[in-house]
């Protein structure tokens, strides 16, 4: 059977690729990863950034996302890499599309990527903040306690393919407790956590707090990720972004690479 | 929301495409019309002044008291000078559907179609079962209208468009945090602060240059009396139940584009629902439109509600939420006005429970100052009876005029401190708005209506529609709202124009929305572009009943995609007939983007049905349209059709089968390949009020289910194409009750409460509608289903809408009824001369059609403000 080729010059190809940290907050932590992408789309067009398309009937703007929180869950560090058509001036473009996307998602970075770099293998951990109103902060103390004592803390979760069990206590790198410091009178647990699959999200450790605790927050707890990146010796996480930010020459060594890989495309 | 695939609501169902009609007008249309009038005279009458139409002694006879003043001339051939006819008619109706925009689509609006429920993909294959391109179709769903409104200011026969300069909306994300991030912070320590925090997307944003303007304006004394308590956003009480419900995002607001205006600075409110999910309801064109236009003005505010899905509900009902706005999240019992647009019947018990959520009183005979005023609006409240306990006023027609002149009467009523009742009479004085309680039914032995009288001497007999006449004057939606959450329609729409002279028989939206009024050339490509740029959607829809229609179509089509060449923007065309599709078109309209589906909509199986309808297309029309958009590259088609017209009988509906299986050979033919699919959509026909169906006998679900059945074996008999072909239709349940609501009375109000109190909600949706609770609700309402739905009515039988005028004489309604049981189709009065529908002058329109030979330039290029 014959394809049908689209008519027409293929698109132009990608001159540049970019890396954009952004944020997820407040309200808009309920929208879910579908919506973001949607939001990111319609942004970059209004924002006027020369985007870079697939080629074939249905074009696409070439956007690829690392990772993404969870719906219901803030986040300080989101990432995701676009590739445009024409070099363009990255603080214009963060300036730009930040204008153009509620506010709440915020774009706060945007680095150029040398070529033959992968973001998704540098973000190997996340730190999360979870808030936890109404629960006294020894209450939590104890409860982390607990947590971080147990071999392992098998959880339950809903996924699409039914029931599934996890173990959350192995990915979780560090655990602590304290004061939240916006708001002086609410608990916040602080915890590094490994990336795995499937992952282990800030709901599945609050199952475990229960199991190992009994803790039972009595409203909603608000969880954020503050950073993901790199795990480094010393359980931190580190930025994902700073290799390509620390290359002196990095922009132009990766546009020319870049330039040559459009070049050398069939 | 609910895991449930969306059910498309019947609207969708509605086609697209339709035939053609080519035959030349039938002559004894202008000679040999019944006489026979329809209404008859109201004793009151003389209050109008005007002549009547006599009344027969049939009609007389038949139920004693006579029932509604039909305040015009007798039916005189319209002419075109036929405008100044009535000057009664002229420019007194209103209202409703804010532009009409789009109805096309909806089936439920048109004729009909069982709406959905239950949807059932059959046939082979793949991507039956969730329609994922029903874009293309969907789209005029959204369009569906909007909450009318309307009121004619008592001696002003127009008004003006706002001034777009008033006030653009801005969106501004540095100015607005302050306001609402401080208060919520305030109120909820822990919950809502969090650094950095810029107060969420719905922040408010204020149009600082309205408030200084108005800021002098407050201090008018109103009738309600929490107008001086502060009214606070209620978003800090509904986040922590957000968590753990479907969808979150869709009760956060903050949509691009909207608004949230300073409660205090403005004095007339008014809170907008679309009584479905947000998903269904943000886009309804609509319900945007009038948003738009009531913002503009400085002392008008306008926000948004949206049905709650039930998982919310149960939270809100246990910690005392009551129904919000998502604009400022504001309650919706502070409003004045709580406009509720209905495109179709189904939403009518959501809006029960939007009313309760609320807070608001059920019955509006329970509601005192300090409520808002319910009004309904939208193709459904061309016969609100149903809902007449519910809604305190219904206006007719399109809406933003209406609006307008609305907003000022209550604004003097409100300065003058006068009554609720002294304020809906002014209201139903001004022209295009119906106050259910200012008028009386009684009924005769065996269940009819008697008569619908007015029950004061200071209200009009008739209401009438309203009517926009210049589209151009009315650029609206300027700033279309772009959501966060998924909706059913992911583009920017444009109506092209408004109302529809096809005459399909089964279609509530073409007769009600007359006449044809075009948007220009250079006005569609000044939409296009503001919109574009201040959406960021790849996708424009051209929206009408019938968008090929149009006529300088082409030039539309050309002009944009050669604007848009390179650009990944692609144009739409939700509604074309068969007759008009051209292939050169549906080329322009891919050339710079996706390539959407083909859709058409023959709407009945054989030909003389098709006469029946007044939808004419041949089958051999049929399949050289399919076959040429096979030959030019698309392989997917679909074709939309009606079960349960009038007169149909089993071999009607076998044809489909037939239809199907000749469109596939002929692609298979043309191709060269056995890669083309064709897509049956099935829809149930229900007969809707001010159509010349509106007498028809709806068919029994029974037999409507048994003939999908006999298509379907029909259709998967022929094994060479049964694969090629897939199936997908309703079941005839909620197509009667539906039709219970569409040509219901007020006894119908006892069974919607009674089901709502049930439990009946989302009854568009196949996981949530139960025909048994509605058959029990009626059974203990003493109301007989099969009475309002199968059963034909008589010519002389009083309508409970006949009171409403949409300007169509019924004379004119009933020679057209008997046409089509004598198989006798008729032209669109575009082409041909005036067949005497009565529109135009009753209602002081006439045809507002192009060409305008105007062109679009070219835009002009600029180096992208971002490149190096």
């Amino acid at each position: 059977m014959t394809r049908k080729l689209p008519s027409g010059p293929p698109p132009p190809p990608a001159v540049q690729k970019l890396r954009l940290r952004y944020t997820k907050r407040g309200r808009l932590r309920f929208t879910s990863h579908r919506d973001i992408a949607r939001a990111f789309e319609r942004a970059l067009r209004r924002a006027q950034v020369p985007m870079a398309y697939s080629a074939g009937f249905s074009p696409h703007p070439k956007i690829s996302w690392v990772g993404a929180a969870p719906t219901g869950v803030a986040s300080e560090a989101e990432y995701v890499e676009i590739s445009v058509a024409e070099r363009v001036d990255l603080e214009r473009l963060r300036a730009a599309l930040d204008d153009s996307l509620p506010a709440g998602i915020d774009v706060v970075d945007v680095v150029e990527a040398p070529v033959g770099t992968s973001l998704p293998d540098r973000v190997e951990a996340s730190r999360w903040g979870i808030r936890l109103p109404q629960v006294p902060l020894e209450t939590l103390h104890r409860a982390v306690g607990a947590f971080l004592t147990a071999e392992s803390v098998p959880v339950t979760r809903l996924m699409k393919d039914g029931v599934r069990q996890l173990d959350a206590r192995t990915p979780v790198v560090s655990m602590g407790a304290s004061w939240d410091d916006v708001a002086p009178s609410c608990a916040t647990l602080l915890m590094v956590v490994r990336h795995v699959t499937p992952a282990v999200r800030p709901d599945d450790v609050l199952s475990g707090l229960r199991s190992v605790a009994d803790l039972v927050p009595p409203v909603p707890p608000e969880a954020t990720r503050y950073a993901q990146g790199p795990l480094t010796e010393t359980g931190e996480v580190g930025d994902p972004l700073a290799p390509d930010r620390h290359t002196a020459d990095g922009a132009t060594r990766a546009a020319a690479d870049l330039e040559q890989a459009a070049a050398g495309a069939p | 929301m609910p895991d449930g695939v969306l059910r498309r609501p019947s609207v969708l169902l509605q086609p697209l495409t339709a035939p053609s009609v080519t035959a030349s007008r039938n002559p004894a249309h202008s000679t040999s019309r019944s006489p026979a009038p329809t209404h008859a005279v109201a004793d009151a009458g003389s209050a109008t002044g005007g002549p009547r139409t006599a009344v027969t002694a049939a009609t007389a006879s038949a139920y004693g008291a006579p029932t509604l003043v039909t305040p015009r001339s007798s039916p005189l051939s319209c002419s075109s000078a036929g405008a100044a006819e009535d000057a009664d008619g002229v420019g007194a109706g209103v209202v409703g559907t804010g532009s009409a925009v789009g109805v096309g689509a909806t089936g439920g609006a048109t004729g009909g179609v069982g709406s959905g429920v239950g949807s059932v993909g059959d046939g082979s294959g793949e991507g039956e079962a969730v329609d994922a391109d029903a874009d293309a179709d969907a789209d005029a769903d959204g369009v569906a209208l909007a909450a009318a409104v309307v009121v004619r200011l008592i001696g002003s026969s127009s008004s003006s468009p706002v001034s777009s300069a008033a006030a653009p909306p801005a969106r501004s994300t540095a100015t607005t945090a302050p306001p609402a991030s401080s208060r919520l912070a305030r109120l909820v320590p822990c919950q809502t602060r969090q650094s950095g925090e810029a107060g969420g997307p719905s922040s408010v944003t204020v149009r600082r240059s309205l408030r200084r303007s108005t800021s002098t304006s407050m201090g008018w004394t109103g009738a309600r009396s929490l107008d001086d308590m502060p009214v606070e956003s209620l978003f800090a009480r509904l986040e922590p139940l957000l968590p753990s419900v479907s969808k979150p995002i869709q009760y956060v607001g903050g949509e691009l584009n909207s608004s949230v205006k300073d409660w205090d600075s403005c004095d007339v409110r008014w809170a907008l629902m679309y009584p479905d999910a947000y998903e269904v309801g943000l886009p309804n064109q609509g319900v945007m439109i009038l948003y738009e236009v009531l913002n503009e003005q400085p002392r008008t505010l306008a926000e948004r509600t949206y049905s709650v899905w039930p998982d919310l509900a149960a939270k809100m009902r246990e910690a005392g939420v009551p129904q919000f706005t998502v604009d400022g999240h504001r309650p919706v019992r502070e409003f004045d006005v709580l406009g509720v647009s209905f495109s179709t019947e189904l939403g009518y018990t959501n809006m029960l429970e939007a009313l309760d959520l609320a807070g608001i009183p059920l019955h509006a005979r329970d509601r005192d100052g300090t409520h808002p005023i319910v009004l309904a609006g939208g193709h459904a409240a061309f016969n609100p009876e149903p809902i007449a306990d519910f809604i305190d006023a219904a206006v007719l027609g399109d809406g933003e005029q209406a609006v307008l002149e609305m907003s000022a009467v209550i604004r003097q009523a409100k300065a003058d401190g006068v009554s609720r009742e002294e304020t809906l009479l002014r209201l139903a004085r001004a022209g295009g708005v119906y106050v259910p309680r200012f008028y009386d039914v009684s009924y005769l032995p065996d269940g009819r209506i008697a008569r619908v009288a007015p029950n004061r001497p200071d209200v009009p007999f008739r209401v009438h529609k309203r009517t926009v006449m210049d589209l151009d004057e009315w650029p609206y939606p300027k700033q279309p709202l772009v959501p966060l959450a998924e909706t059913v329609h992911e583009r920017m729409s444009v109506e092209i124009f408004r109302g529809c002279t096809r005459g399909c028989r089964f279609c509530q939206a073409g007769m009600i929305t007359r006449p044809v009024r075009e948007r220009s050339l250079t006005g569609i490509g000044e939409m296009v572009k503001a919109g574009l740029d201040a959406t960021g959607y790849e996708e424009v829809g051209l929206l009408s009943l019938s968008s090929a229609d149009h006529s300088e179509i082409a030039d539309v089509a050309k002009g944009l995609a050669d604007r848009y060449d390179g650009t990944q923007t692609s144009l739409s065309l939700p509604s074309t007939r068969v007759d008009a599709f051209n292939i050169d078109l549906a080329q322009e309209l891919s050339r710079n983007g996706r390539r959407s589906g083909l859709t058409f909509a023959p709407e009945g199986g054989s030909e003389r049905l098709r006469k029946v309808i007044n939808k004419m297309v041949s089958k051999q029309d049929l399949v050289d349209t399919v076959t040429a958009a096979y030959s030019a590259g698309w392989r997917q088609v679909k074709l939309y059709f009606m079960v349960g017209l009038p007169t149909e009988t089993d071999e009607d509906v076998l044809e489909i089968a037939e239809m199907a299986r000749d469109v596939i050979r002929a692609g298979r033919s043309v191709t060269g390949t056995r890669d083309v699919r064709c897509t049956v959509s099935i829809g149930g026909f229900v007969p809707k009020a001010h159509t010349p169906f509106q007498w028809a006998s709806q068919l029994d679900h029974e037999t409507t289910d048994r003939r999908l059945k006999l298509l379907r074996s029909a259709i998967s008999s022929d094994k060479s194409t049964a694969k090629a072909i897939g199936y997908r239709y309703h079941d005839g349940k909620p197509g009667i009750v539906e039709g219970l609501l569409s040509r219901g009375d007020r006894r119908i109000g006892a069974v919607l409460e009674q089901v709502w109190r049930d439990g009946g909600r989302f009854d568009g949706w196949s996981e949530h509608f139960s025909y048994d609770r509605w058959m029990a609700a009626a059974d203990k309402a003493g109301v007989d289903v099969a009475w309002y739905t199968t059963r034909e009515r008589a010519e002389s039988e009083v309508l409970p809408w006949d009171h409403l005028d949409s300007g169509l004489d019924k004379e004119w309604l009933w020679s057209d009824w008997q046409d089509a049981l004598a198989e006798q189709d008729l032209d669109d009065c575009r082409w041909i001369p005036c067949f005497d529908c009565g529109v135009c002058p009753q209602m002081g329109t006439d045809i507002q059609i192009g060409p305008t030979g105007a062109t679009l330039l070219p835009l002009t290029v600029v180096k992208n403000p971002l490149s190096v």
